[in-house]
């Protein structure tokens, strides 16, 4: 009986050790391509110097903190305005601010959300531009 | 293995002591990085807005014309407030209440008839002493600086203790996703998702941009007179220092702030 018991408890853990490792063998090797990001709406077009509110690589990596602030700042503390780090100076708003030169939600905020299988839920109630007709 | 009472001790104030490390070392990766969001000290207000030290709203319900509902349109229709068609999900911002309803304890049967009859524009009353901030257990019910009582519907949980605890049911629930039934959505103003309250907020967002409330703005009756009660010669403090008004079941101590000139 002793033996048996043991055989069990193997063979357990190999059926455990092979389903948590699941996802590491059954995409070794494939790629996904990464998710090309679309920048030509026409607010963009515009731009002289192409900038967001701040650099690239900043609004990439931490864009969700720094929504996170202008929200808290602007429901809570009433702070309306941000002025970037050189000086521009933007109203606090998604829909009226980030969705302005970023008129195309689809190909560009869905498409590395998708990506990522990142779920924002600004949208329940932010409005998109254009969805909604005046 | 057994675990004795010994050995039980022993892993549980390693596991004690493992969670309260990192707060007393503090390595640097336990540290919360700060973004440095602006380098303007303080964010500008922009000059056109309109600030008080303490908002209020006096209103002459004898102006309103019978079934007048301009300043409840203006109101839903500037702040997306949906209409489910029952009155069991009724969502509503501003609306309208009997004299007895309104006013149970100064109510009774031999009252002036016009004002039995008289239906009263309610809203929520931005109490100066607001049991609805007090009971929220997420702070997303707040009051502000000039006494607004606002939601952070972000961190609305949808617990619904701020509408238990409000004794003039001025807060209402999305029992459903309100989206569908939005007549027409402003798109200036964000709607709200399922499972969040939602309430007057003395149009904050249009204060923000130097505009007054809708429904004051909306009243051709100039039946709502909105102002700041802390400066003494605002309009609001003249009026009401010329005529008779009353406060929402003021026994409660919750320090409601729409006045009611009757
Ligand atoms: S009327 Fe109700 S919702 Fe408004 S501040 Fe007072 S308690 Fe809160
Ligand atoms: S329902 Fe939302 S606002 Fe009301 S008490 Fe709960 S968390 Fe606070």
């Amino acid at each position: 009986m002793k033996k048996n018991k043991w055989g069990l408890i193997i063979l357990g853990l190999v059926i455990f050790i092979i389903v948590i490792t699941f996802p590491f063998w059954y995409g070794k090797g494939k790629t996904s391509p990464a998710p090309t990001l679309s920048l030509d709406t026409p607010a963009i077009a515009q731009l002289k110097e192409k900038r967001c509110v701040e650099d690239t690589s900043f609004m990439r990596e931490s864009h969700m903190k720094f929504l996170g602030t202008w929200r808290d700042g602007a429901v809570r503390e009433g702070k309306r305005l941000h002025t970037a780090r050189d000086g521009r100076v933007f109203e606090v708003s998604l829909s009226g601010t980030c969705l302005k030169c970023h008129s195309n939600k689809e190909q560009f905020c869905d498409r590395c959300h998708n990506y990522l299988g990142a779920k924002p839920s600004c949208f329940s109630c932010h409005n998109i531009p254009g969805e909604v007709k005046k | 293995m057994t675990t004795n009472r010994r050995e039980f001790l022993k892993i549980a104030g390693v596991s004690t002591l493992s969670l309260i490390a990192p707060a007393i070392v503090c390595p640097a990766w336990a540290k919360d990085k700060i973004i440095p969001v602006s380098n303007s000290p303080e964010a500008l207000s922009p000059s056109k807005a309109l600030t008080a030290k303490r908002w209020a709203m006096a209103i002459d319900a004898s102006k309103c014309p019978a079934d007048c509902v301009d300043c409840i349109a203006a109101c839903h229709a500037t702040h997306n407030v949906p209409g489910f068609g029952n009155p069991k999900d009724e969502v509503k911002w501003i609306w309208q209440e009997k004299f007895a309803a309104a006013f149970p304890n100064e109510s009774h049967a031999y009252l002036r008839e016009s004002l039995q009859k008289q239906q009263l524009p309610v809203l929520c009353n931005h109490c100066a002493n607001p049991p609805c901030v007090r009971v929220c257990p997420t702070k997303a019910t707040f009051q502000r600086h000039d006494g607004i009582v606002m939601m952070d519907y972000h961190r609305c949980i949808g617990c619904r203790l701020c509408m238990a605890a409000c004794p003039y049911g001025a807060r209402s629930m999305n029992y459903r996703d309100p989206r569908p039934f939005i007549a027409r959505i402003n798109p200036d103003y964000p709607t709200r998702t399922k499972g969040v309250v939602e309430k007057c907020n003395f149009c904050q967002e249009r204060l923000a941009k130097g505009l007054g409330p809708a429904c004051v703005v909306a009243c051709k009756e100039k039946a709502l007179v909105f102002g700041d009660m802390e400066n003494p010669q605002s309009e609001i403090r003249l009026l009401l220092e010329k005529r008779f008004n009353l406060l929402r079941r003021a026994s409660l101590g919750t320090k409601p702030q729409i006045y009611y000139i009757l």
